[in-house]
């Protein structure tokens, strides 16, 4: 078990170094990022199986103890979400490979490496037991999205990614500043010894630094009205870079939240919350429904989707949490899986513009069915796995009293219905209005482009087929959040 | 605790704050750099009184300060001063693209919002 946790976060890293090491080669490149990546996720997919049945494992790095040391702690939920992200990494690998045959490619002797120390940050902001180390991981992952996100230097990248940077610097500026705090109030940084100590501090400085952390992670996650740097940067990366951002960056914020404010006892700012997740649901797919690109629909579909998540966490039942993670676990494949798509729009029609576009389904209609089903599991529609998920979260909500936030979501849920059939009628029937038709795309690559779609598809229908048990799992992994008793007894036994 | 150090961090996080909402790169970094200090200063802070330095054996462990900050501060400072660089770089890039350091708005974004508002609003009235 301790080697599968350290294979999960130092396993991408090694890659990164041979890969780089490998950078002329494009063959053993290749094999070395897909090896460290692929190695990574089998052994998420291992430690998810090991810890329902044998519960939460630790491993004290170097040995020290857990006031003065690092932590990982593979308790269920990071279990359970972990093989998820590992796996979506892995397929947006493939399709990569794939994509550098076409002119939208990322530069791949950078983006490989780049996307295993992002893998190697996401495992261990996962696996992580104590805050400091949660704000290293959240560095790794951030200064690698900077590079990716910037590494081709053309100019609408260096002025979206340049609002990423500066708002994400802030953002860990202020996690720096609450780490100080909570260190000035407890004494540790120990995830497990703050849930002991923190519910004793005044009323005062524990809402303080509550709110405090709302805000870090809300900027990290994009919920209202911290959002704004999300559309403006994401829709200019190359779209596997993308992908990986839209299914996992905003994710690993909701992850930290859900585990922080449930394992500290925030109860008390749960209804300044659901007014805030309320607010970034409808303003989300607002703004979705304005745009008129591919990517940009999909971006502030992102952010309308955390509103869900956070709605869930918002609740503080086993219930809401439950339904949150469970979202969580619906929405990352299904919202990668969109971006790859609008890669293939991107690769087929010379544009993600919605003018520029029209009549695909005829052509591709590979291409439109890979699109139709995470749509519909977007918008929530039976049996896709968004709509196992969006019930989970409402019918918690409905138990919890929550009236206006359950208004909110379904009026959000329709609107999300509307905007991914703007992109159908535009897309996929109709004709294009605007621009020269597009040279015939490049046949090169675009097998394995639509083998890693259809893959991650045949993904996000495996979410909605084993829902029950996923929900089950969900639910005793918010059994222990609710309860941090069970946390703090396998942290320090 | 310590008030001159506090008063540190908070005119350092004030500068910072202010530099960092400028729309030139240049006094961003700066404006970042600032905050960095700020962080390291309330994370030493955040440690107690100081005190002989944490070696073994170099003095009773009761008039030693906290090691555990400092570790801490070491991992931020690295990160924080990484991170300079990499401002600096994307700040030499913009100045390549465009001649100066400044943080452009988003085409697409003002080509929506004339297509939703009055359509005189002019395309580039970028404030310095």
């Amino acid at each position: 078990m301790t080697g599968l946790i350290s294979l999960a976060i130092v396993g991408p890293l090694v890659a990164a170094a041979c890969s780089l090491a490998l950078r002329s080669r494009p063959l053993g490149r290749d094999i070395a990022v897909l090896a460290g990546l692929g190695s990574a996720a089998l052994a998420s997919h291992i430690m998810l199986v090991t810890v329902a049945r044998d519960g939460t494992h630790t491993v004290a790095v170097g040995g020290w103890a857990p006031e003065l040391g690092i932590i990982l702690v593979a308790d269920l939920f990071a279990a359970l979400i972990l093989p998820v992200a590992l796996t979506i990494i892995f397929v947006v690998e493939i399709f990569a490979i794939g994509q550098r045959r076409t002119v939208w490619a990322a530069s791949p002797e950078l983006s490989g490496p780049l996307l295993c120390v992002l893998t190697s940050g996401v495992s261990l902001a996962f696996l992580t037991g104590d805050l400091f180390t949660l704000f290293v991981a959240f560095e790794l992952i951030l200064v690698s999205s900077y590079v990716l996100l910037t590494h081709q230097g053309n100019r609408s990248q260096v002025r979206a990614g340049m609002t990423y940077v500066v708002m994400n610097l802030l953002a860990s500026t202020l996690f720096l500043f609450g780490v100080a705090f909570v260190y000035t109030a407890t004494g540790t940084v120990n995830m497990a010894l703050l849930a002991e100590r923190i519910p004793q501090l005044d009323d005062g400085i524990r809402l303080g630094i509550g709110a405090w952390f709302l805000v870090v992670f809300g900027t990290k996650a994009a919920v209202f009205p911290l959002f704004s740097w999300l559309p403006d940067s994401y829709p200019t990366a190359p779209t596997t870079i993308t992908a990986v951002f839209a299914g996992l960056l905003t994710k690993v914020g909701i992850y930290s939240m859900i585990r922080f404010h449930n394992l500290m006892g925030m109860e008390d700012l749960g209804p300044i919350m659901l007014l805030v997740a309320a607010l970034t649901m409808v303003v989300g797919v607002l703004g979705a429904l304005a745009q008129s690109d591919v990517k940009r629909i999909l971006s502030f579909h992102v952010i309308s989707q955390i509103g869900y998540m956070f709605m869930g966490l918002s609740l503080f039942t086993v219930a809401g949490t439950a339904g949150a993670i469970l979202f969580l676990i619906h929405h990352m494949p299904v919202k990668a899986v969109l971006f790859l798509v609008g890669g293939l729009i991107e690769n087929h029609e010379g544009s993600s513009s919605l003018d520029r576009s029209g009549g695909l389904a005829g052509r591709e209609p590979l291409v439109a069915v890979m699109f139709a089903i995470p749509a519909l599991s977007l918008a929530g529609i039976p049996p896709f796995s968004g709509f196992v998920a969006k019930l989970a979260v409402v019918s918690a909500a409905i138990d919890s009293g929550g009236t206006v936030v359950v208004v909110a979501a379904l009026v959000a849920g329709g609107l999300t219905l509307l905007s991914m059939a703007k992109i159908w009628n535009e897309v996929f029937w109709g004709r294009r209005t605007d621009g020269p038709r597009p040279s015939p795309a490049p046949r090169r690559g675009r097998r394995t482009m639509h083998a890693a779609t259809a893959l991650a598809v045949a993904g996000t229908l495996m979410v909605a087929l084993f829902a029950g048990t996923l929900l089950d799992l969900s639910t005793e992994a918010a059994e222990s959040l609710r309860s941090p008793a069970s946390y703090i007894a396998a942290v320090r036994p | 605790m310590n008030t001159a150090l506090l008063l540190a961090i908070g005119g350092l996080t004030a500068v910072g704050l202010y530099l960092l909402t400028s729309r030139s790169l240049s006094r961003i970094v700066i404006g970042y750099s600032l905050l960095g200090h700020a962080t390291v200063v309330a994370l030493i802070t955040a440690g107690g009184p100081a005190g002989w330095p944490p070696i073994a054996g170099g003095a009773a462990p009761e008039d030693m300060s906290n090691p555990l900050p400092q570790a801490l501060t070491l991992t931020a400072i690295v990160i924080s001063f990484g991170l300079t660089l990499f401002l600096l770089a994307l700040a030499r890039r913009q100045r390549t693209l465009s001649g100066d350091d400044l943080v452009e708005d988003d085409l697409e974004d003002r080509r929506i919002a004339a297509v939703e508002s009055t359509p005189t609003e002019p395309e580039d009235s970028i404030a310095p």
